[in-house]
């Protein structure tokens, strides 16, 4: 029996050929990181390897680190295992993370999605022995419409608020979704605004070439009356807080995934939800393993237990990967990732 | 549906009341006459029977989705609602038809003559055809209280917008034993002399709590103090030759305390009257444990009518001689009622509750002290020279409880909540020292903030022992204040008691998990108020 590709560690995913960890969760000397979000991309870590695409970001946000950079598709040599980063889909730069050992061939998906979003690099499948992938929204109530209609409904939603002498206060994580909400909105409608986190991270995009509409930054001094009928960009932390006071009597949304469930819609005191999620949905979830070909599948980050049973009565070997969060459903409070 | 899913989703996409109400009022004025009426009635509590079991929805929409009977049975805590988990799984309409909200639901109330295969023929044909929204609201009236954020009382006064018609005459219109087969759109809402119905009650006129001290209420001698009863609250209608008791939630009672019929022996017809039902010992009333074994119960057998004799202790008279006496000051209202019910034998089944003499605040606090001896929750508060309103208003009339009972327990079991509590840990159970052991005792639901209750989830998540289906087994660590309104034996419980309206007063941070109350500390409690 050969010591496995990947093993699960108190610090994480790590690999033992290569002597490096993958998105790990305490400090460790050699870290790849899958993209930016928080609790994947955290501050600590010896050394950090991570796409070009996604290095800006995470040096953004993490100061001073050792991070080294590849391409997407690049093949690299560390210990004795051959690794290489592929298109995740989930936000600009997001890669899976293929591990070759002696032939044979792990692979992390970080958070990804399969619908191209217009934005950042579509999810690209790798066939492999064992496929690691999340399942935020492993289960069967968590199916998402095209984005075109969704973007619909946000247009549709500023229109009339904005006919309405209202502004429109939508909260999106500042890394990835806000980006992708950005590149959606039309900008005939009106001028659009955006909080501090928001702002900072699209110069950070916009200087790596990233496509973005034009922005106004809110700042302590900005004229709210000067921008009748703006939507505002801000993290969900920042709606119904003193920041959003300065919008008086605007309409606000969410958009996120979990908007699919009326309870947490409800619970977050929005006036509206748009299904919008930077993860895989349910159908998109069974597409991506099928796509591997893999026959071991390990459930991480999400409804772990449920999704590693179904994979079971379907034909898989599946497991539950254990992680610091408890593994599952901890994110229908939102966490940054948990979009 | 199409028409009654946007009046949904408009309602569903606002928090504001006055967004929904014009909603509403927008639908009353341009909906046909049959799905008006039947909104009336789904908004007031009148729902039809349920024809199938949830365990039967959930089998066939299973099957219908393609999903092991488990997937589903495991979504539906995490989504926290059976209809709106049942619309999210199914595969998309087939194809598309539009039938009246009154089709549907006649086709509901028809359902129990169908057989069970006709009924899931119905059903799944019904998913087939409706879009998520109309599938969501289609299996809400199926499955259970229909709410959706609408009140009684905003429906009406949404339905008094689009009719240009007095509000409180309207709710008046609105009580009573009406069903959408037994009545019209007309009948009920637009005929401007309704038939007069004998046994239409008067709505209630509910209280507000009082959180501070009554100091801010002004002089004492604006102001009437009685007992706050432990019973259920009624109306008691004497009309034509007959009577009928109401219950708040306007259930008619008549049948399930045919004691009250003797009233009638000693009250002219004409009087309606408002009290508080309560098992009666001959002087005061007896525990609410020995009423709560006639609740629910629609025939009482002999031997429950004389253990558990019931009265109606009279607080207001809103009918004399056939004229409403509504608006006429409680002070009034109140002499009148005591002219009425003083003289009476002591076997009459209708007393006054009695009013409390009081000089001073503080010596009506003093009085207030006492009221668990008296059977009596603590004491109400009523200006003297205010109408009875409907609703609950504020201003007028005041509950003034005694400072409920507590003890600090210990979480043992955790399990999700439902609706807007989805994916929380909201419901809990607890439990109290019995040597080493923890014996369960209650469960409590309510009193935490939303991000009191996110720290407790994400806390449950990772010191789970073991799970029982829904219910997870968590380190026994956190200690809470739990507060109740009283305490009574049962013998179906292991810990051998029953708490009254337990609720979570406040996380004990501070308390280690070892100094938390005994099972003796509640059987005390119990020797003294049970």
């Amino acid at each position: 029996m050969t010591e496995p590709v990947l093993i699960f560690t108190e610090r994480g995913i790590y690999c033992p050929a290569g002597d490096f960890h993958i998105d790990p969760w305490r400090p460790v000397a050699r870290a790849l990181i899958t993209h930016g979000h928080s609790d994947h991309a955290r501050p600590g870590h010896g050394a950090y390897l991570s796409t070009e695409a996604a290095a800006p970001v995470i040096r953004h946000r993490l100061g001073e680190i050792t991070l080294e950079t590849i391409r997407f598709d690049e093949r690299r040599q560390i210990g004795r295992a051959t690794v290489s980063f592929h298109p995740a889909g989930h936000i600009p730069g997001s890669a899976q993370i293929r591990v070759e050992v002696g032939g044979e061939v792990w692979v992390v998906s970080g958070d990804y999605k399969l619908a191209a979003d217009g934005l950042c690099e579509t999810f690209e499948p790798v066939r492999c022995h064992a496929f690691i992938t999340e399942c935020t929204f492993g289960l069967p109530v968590f199916t998402w419409r095209p984005q075109q209609e969704i973007a619909a409904e946000i247009n549709d939603w500023w229109a009339r608020t904005a006919a309405e002498g209202r502004h429109c206060l939508l909260g999106a994580y500042s890394l990835g979704k806000a980006q992708r909400l950005l590149a959606l909105l039309d900008p005939e409608i009106g001028p659009i605004l955006t909080h501090g986190a928001v702002e900072n991270t699209n110069a950070v995009l916009r200087a790596q070439g990233y496509a973005l509409p034009d922005t106004h930054h809110v700042t302590p001094d900005l004229d709210v009356k000067a921008h009748p009928g703006a939507l505002v960009i801000a993290p969900p932390s920042a709606l119904g807080s003193t920041w959003a006071r300065r919008f008086g009597r605007a309409s606000t949304g969410m958009a996120s995934g979990w908007m699919r469930m009326r309870g947490v819609r409800r619970r977050r005191g929005a006036d509206r939800g748009f299904v919008l999620s930077d993860h895989a949905d349910w159908p998109e979830l069974h597409e991506a393993i099928r796509q591997t070909g893999a026959e071991r599948i390990f459930a991480t980050h999400g409804y772990t237990e449920i999704f590693a049973r179904w994979l079971n009565t379907q034909g898989y070997q599946a497991e539950v990967v254990p992680t610091e969060f408890g593994g599952e459903d901890d994110a229908a409070e939102g966490t940054e990732d948990a979009a | 549906m199409k028409a009654f899913a946007a009046l949904f989703t408009a309602v569903d996409q606002s928090t504001k009341t006055t967004v929904k109400t014009a909603a509403l009022a927008e639908y009353f004025r341009t909906a046909p006459d049959e799905d008006r009426l039947w909104t009336i009635a789904l908004f007031s509590g009148r729902r039809p029977k349920r024809a199938v079991t949830t365990t039967q929805l959930r089998e066939w929409a299973a099957e219908r989705a393609g999903l092991p009977l488990w997937l589903l049975e495991e979504s539906y805590p995490i989504v926290g609602d059976l209809a709106e988990t049942i619309a999210l799984l199914l595969p998309p309409a087939t194809r598309e038809a539009d039938h009246s909200l009154a089709s549907w639901l006649e086709a509901l109330a028809d359902m129990p003559k169908r057989d069970l295969e006709a009924r899931k023929a119905f059903i799944l044909d019904a998913w087939d055809q409706l879009d998520e929204t109309g599938r969501f609201l289609f299996n809400k009236l199926i499955t259970g209280g229909f709410r959706i954020g609408v009140s009684r009382k905003l429906m009406t006064r949404a339905l008094a917008q689009a009719t240009g018609q007095d509000e409180a005459a309207l709710a008046l219109r609105l009580m009573g034993d009406w069903t959408p087969q037994s009545t019209s759109w007309h009948a009920l809402v637009e005929s401007p002399d309704p038939e007069e119905n004998e046994s239409r009650p008067y709505p209630f006129y509910l209280a507000y709590q009082l959180d501070d001290g009554p100091e801010s209420l002004g002089p004492t001698e604006d102001w009437l103090a009685e007992w706050k009863w432990d019973g259920i609250r009624g109306q008691l209608i004497l009309r034509g030759g007959s009577h009928h008791v109401w219950s708040r939630g306007e259930e008619l009672m008549t049948d399930r305390f045919p004691e009250l019929a003797r009233a009638a022996d000693f009250i002219a017809p004409g009087h309606v009257f408002d009290g508080e039902i309560v098992a009666w010992d001959g002087t005061q009333p007896l525990p609410f444990n020995t009423l709560q074994q006639r609740i629910g119960r629609k025939t009482v057998p002999k031997k429950l009518l004389k253990e558990a004799p019931v009265i109606l202790l009279a607080y207001d008279l809103l009918e004399a001689d056939g004229q409403d006496l509504r608006d006429t000051p409680l002070a009034q209202r109140r002499a009148r009622l005591d002219a009425l019910l003083s003289d009476l034998p002591p076997d009459a089944p209708i007393r006054p509750s009695p009013r409390l003499g009081f000089d001073t605040w503080e010596g009506l606090a003093e009085t207030r002290a006492t009221a668990r001896e008296r059977r009596a929750e603590g004491l109400m508060l009523k200006r003297l020279g205010a109408p009875y309103l409907a609703g609950r208003k504020k201003g007028d009339w005041w509950k003034w409880k005694l400072d409920p009972l507590s003890v600090d327990a210990v979480m043992i079991y955790a399990q999700q909540g439902h609706g807007r509590r989805a994916n929380l840990f909201t419901d809990f159970t607890f439990a109290a020292w019995n040597g080493n052991d923890l014996v369960p005792f209650t469960k409590a639901y309510s009193g935490l903030t939303d991000a009191e209750f996110n720290k407790i989830t994400a806390w449950v998540r990772r010191n789970t022992l073991q799970r029982f289906g829904p219910v997870r087994q968590v380190k026994p660590e956190l200690v809470f204040e739990i507060a109740f309104e009283g305490i009574q034996p049962s013998p179906r419980h292991k810990s051998g008691l029953a708490l009254r309206f337990p609720r979570m007063a406040r996380w004990r941070h501070d308390k280690p998990v070892q100094e938390a109350n005994t099972l003796a500390d509640l059987q005390a409690l119990l020797a003294a108020y049970g």
